[in-house]
């Protein structure tokens, strides 16, 4: 990881790139020709009749392909300056070693037709402040490609990439099985918790007042008293309000999912998964009834030396 | 309606019929040859896994590409690209299935502008906006014309 003070030194020796050229009079590997048109128009399933027999035009999307290196490329497009090269290798230097495209704009100025000769000029516009993105931390880069034929503008290509260090253990199939965690348990809840693990829902009852309390505390809101029991809960409710989940995704949990606040029969609320409905038909006011299940039994989640845990949940009460 | 391809409507909040793209691995790879894209992670699965993707995933050439050919088999030969942007989200991986959908967002003159979406099922894999060119459109207010012979009445086509 980089310190504050070297991603600040970083950030500015990346800022320096910004308008200097990328490639200069770079010319396309080949002409504009009727097998590569055919070949893309076959991998895309594209018919258009304007891209075959006399007369053809290059699909315009296919602008960026007549300038790309190709398999012998391995040193980038034709005409890639050192200053490319030096940008992507301070990136490399910094951890951001993979790439990813995001962004392409294309304007297209006038057709491409077999038997052009494509020349290019690339700047680079911009390189962004340092950003974390859901496959990891980098910079993103942007290009615009100038194409030409001979003099004349052919079109445009502005392009951004994302330079970035991937997040550790990104993929999902190769890392283990992510537990759930577990519930923090502390001394002023861990009668809710020991309530739990025996499959009853407790809630508070101050012995001063009588008010009803979740979660637990130490004290009464209503009176400031510590003395404190607890009731057994039905276990039937609605659901108060509700969130879906959907980003970012957690490891061990699989969005998107509701996560509901659910008012209990007897008046307090508590939070928890709604279960045996889609997250989509979750509704306020939906009658639900706890249940518990049990999490860290399957043999991914075995390891962490403390066995198996129930959490409540809450679910959707038939014919609702 | 049948025949909507044939008859783009060309106004604005006029949807296009969505197209569905299967994502198979012959079409990543041949989308990724076609546009002279030879990065490993298109290709080569076993690379691609390497890298943190947990297979191989479909190149922006080939989802610009699909975009264009989306926007061209809807409005035809004689219709021009002029602008193609798109921004990419989650990734095209083999066994999905691509769906493209377009909103026209911008009518004036012949220029027409579409918002296009490509949702599969890990979300949305492609948002970007397609600049076209169309035959001259009728002045604003004026009738408009049929753009073949009108069909007999009834005719059920």
């Amino acid at each position: 990881m980089l310190s504050e003070r070297q991603e600040g030194e970083l950030g500015a020796r990346l800022k320096e790139f910004e308008g200097r050229a990328a490639a200069v009079a770079g010319v396309g590997k080949d002409p504009v020709n009727a097998p590569m048109i055919r070949h893309w128009c076959e991998a895309m399933g594209d018919t258009c009749p304007a891209y075959t027999g006399p007369g053809a035009i290059a699909p315009p999307t296919m602008l960026q392909a007549w300038t790309m290196a190709g398999l012998a490329g391995q040193a980038g497009p034709p005409g890639r300056t050192e200053a490319f090269g030096e940008l992507l290798a301070l990136l490399d230097a910094a951890g951001c070693t993979s790439v990813v495209a995001t962004d392409c704009e294309q304007e297209y100025a006038r057709p491409l037709r077999p038997g052009d000769v494509v020349t290019f000029d690339t700047v680079i516009e911009s390189v962004s402040d340092r950003k974390t993105t859901r496959l990891g931390t980098g910079y993103f880069v942007t290009t615009r490609t100038d194409v030409r034929v001979g003099t004349e503008l052919a079109g445009t290509h502005r392009f951004r990439i994302l330079k970035y260090a991937p997040t550790a253990g990104k993929s999902r199939e190769n890392t283990p099985k992510h537990r759930r965690p577990r519930p923090v348990v502390n001394r002023d809840n861990a009668g809710f918790w020991e309530g739990v693990a025996r499959g009853r829902l407790l809630i508070q009852r101050c012995t001063g007042c009588g008010t009803l309390r979740h979660p637990w505390l130490p004290g009464c809101n209503a009176c400031g008293c510590l003395e404190w029991d607890t009731v057994e809960a039905g276990g039937g409710g609605t659901v108060f309000s509700y969130v879906v989940m959907h980003h970012p995704p957690f490891p061990a949990f699989d969005p998107p999912y509701a996560v509901a606040l659910v008012e209990l029969a007897e008046g307090v609320r508590m939070v928890g998964n709604v279960v045996g409905v889609p997250y989509d038909k979750v509704r306020i006011g939906m009658p639900v009834e706890a249940e518990f299940r049990r999490y860290g039994t399957d043999a991914g989640d075995e390891g962490d030396g403390d066995g198996p845990f129930v959490l409540p949940v809450f679910r959707a009460r038939e014919g609702s | 309606m049948t025949g909507a391809s044939q008859d783009p409507v060309l106004e604005v909040g006029a949807e296009l019929p969505p197209l569905t793209v299967p994502v198979t691995r012959t079409l990543i790879v041949a989308g990724a040859i076609a546009s002279r894209d030879y990065q490993d992670v298109h290709h080569d699965p076993e690379l691609a896994r390497a890298k943190g993707s947990p297979d191989v995933f479909m190149n922006i050439l080939t989802t610009n590409g699909l975009v264009g050919r989306y926007i061209t088999d809807h409005f035809g030969p004689a219709a021009v690209l002029r602008r193609v942007a798109i921004r990419l989200g989650v990734p095209n991986y083999p066994g999905d299935t691509m769906v493209l959908s377009g909103t026209v967002t911008e009518v004036d003159g012949d220029t027409v502008r579409i918002g296009v979406r490509g949702e599969n099922r890990l979300g949305t894999h492609v948002t970007g906006t397609v600049t076209l060119t169309v035959a001259p459109a009728p002045p604003a207010g004026a009738p408009v014309p049929p753009a073949t012979p009108a069909p007999p009445s009834g005719s059920g086509s």
